[in-house]
């Protein structure tokens, strides 16, 4: 379970996320805005990659501050470019980069790489250079890559949005099956179907929280 | 197949070959190289090379494409050799840095980067009574290979960028956008890195 509790963040002077609290407990929590209106601010300080200038963030009871390590390993993060979070040149040493991170011996990683490659249909990719991968498959790569070090919770930054229609249903695909909790921000609004409840966020304010079809009315008229 | 000398998958001897004793020989051959002073003892050198390509099952394209990246620095040191120096002092200058160039593809086509960082740490582990972090010298290795591909699919899109705007080859208006997109890059890629337990 997430809690973010009084949360303000500011870069600089900016202040870009004032006053959220909010405890999100179930398994698919989706989150809108416009651009700039702090969502990915706001999901970067759910591992700890952004620290909050006030207030606080746990997750299970771990305070992002503090046990950012132990934060990081239940939080998986997937990134919009997957170009910028693939690590490793090819497509087998790229999942088993998190693995060997973690202390696993070689052989360890090498054969768990290889059950997640198979897992999500890369098998046939495992020695090809990750940048010739399609795009769709190249962001199939990064969550895979995160999923192998099996994280309880799941954050998905804008995952679909550099992804033709094709590709961005079948990481939509891949997400919709996982048991874990899953975090994710998106401007694809027909993802958020079957999502349990949405975020609205505008200038750094959590200005809706409801579910999936109020929430998205209120982002539409906001949209106006 | 790779155009960049990345890991190109096969079973021959030098794929099989340890990583560290391909480093090991790729040292020695750069040493060996300050010996190299005749244009028979290059030709002997290139063919050799050439061996190795045919070992590994590589096509000779591939080596060609090695070199591509070489063709200004070579063609401009093989000027100045030639006013200077001569012919045979341009073909032997050239020549070597074509072999070495080569060399270190053959090697990095046939070893895969895990290998490859695997034998530089265990290389720079008695380095750490220097401070020396071997981990960490690995990781920068295995992301600047990385780059590569990344740096060149950025410096294709600024070009094309340009070409769509019809503005002409500016070395500034290419420069600029493409090292501010490079440092993007890196800044997201260490925010990768440290979401995905690097430094933890």
């Amino acid at each position: 379970m997430i809690e973010v509790r009084d949360v303000t963040h500011r870069y600089g002077e900016r202040t870009v996320l004032s006053d959220v609290d909010v405890t999100l407990a179930e398994n698919r929590v989706g989150i809108v805005g416009a651009n700039g209106s702090g969502k990915s601010t706001f999901v970067r300080l759910l591992n700890g990659l952004v620290l909050p200038s006030a207030g606080r963030v746990t997750v299970d009871g771990l305070d992002t501050r503090g046990d950012g390590r132990e934060v990081r390993r239940l939080v998986g993060f997937c990134f919009t470019d997957p170009d910028a979070q693939i690590v490793m040149p090819t497509v087998a040493e790229d999942v088993a980069f998190g693995l060997r991170r973690r202390g696993l011996s070689k052989a360890e990683a090498k054969a768990r790489a290889t059950d997640a490659l198979a897992a999500y249909g890369l098998a046939d990719h495992a020695d090809h250079p990750a940048h010739l991968l399609s795009g769709g498959q190249k962001q199939l790569l990064a969550l895979t890559s995160v999923l192998v070090t099996e994280p309880a919770l799941l954050v998905m930054d804008e995952p679909t949005t550099l992804l033709d229609l094709r590709n961005a249903r079948m990481v939509s695909g891949v997400v919709a099956a996982l048991p874990q909790q899953v975090v994710l921000v998106t401007h694809h609004l027909d993802l958020l179907d079957g999502f349990d409840r949405v975020l609205v966020f505008d200038e750094g304010r959590l200005v809706c929280d409801d579910p999936p079809d109020v929430a998205v009315r209120h982002y539409r008229k906001l949209m106006e | 197949m790779s155009p960049l000398g990345l890991y190109v998958p096969g079973s021959s001897v030098l794929h099989r070959a340890p990583a560290g004793a391909k480093l090991l020989v790729l040292v020695a051959a750069g040493l060996g190289a300050l010996w190299l002073d005749e244009v028979w003892q290059v030709l002997v050198a290139l063919g050799v090379v050439l061996v190795g390509y045919g070992v590994a099952g590589l096509p000779i394209r591939v080596a060609g494409r090695q070199l591509r990246p070489l063709v200004w620095i070579a063609a401009g040191t093989a000027v100045f050799h030639v006013l200077v120096n001569g012919w045979e002092r341009a073909f032997v200058v050239v020549g070597v840095l074509a072999v070495l160039v080569l060399l270190a593809a053959l090697v990095t086509l046939t070893t895969r980067t895990t290998a490859l960082v695997d034998a530089v740490v265990t290389a720079c582990r008695p380095l750490r009574v220097l401070r020396v972090d071997a981990e960490r010298v690995g990781l920068m290795i295995a992301l600047g290979i990385r780059c590569v591909p990344v740096v060149v699919g950025l410096a294709q899109d600024v070009r094309d960028a340009q070409r769509a705007r019809g503005l002409s080859a500016s070395p500034r208006a290419f420069a600029v956008p493409l090292i501010v997109r490079s440092l993007r890059h890196a800044d997201a890629l260490g925010e990768a890195m440290v979401a995905r337990g690097v430094d933890d």
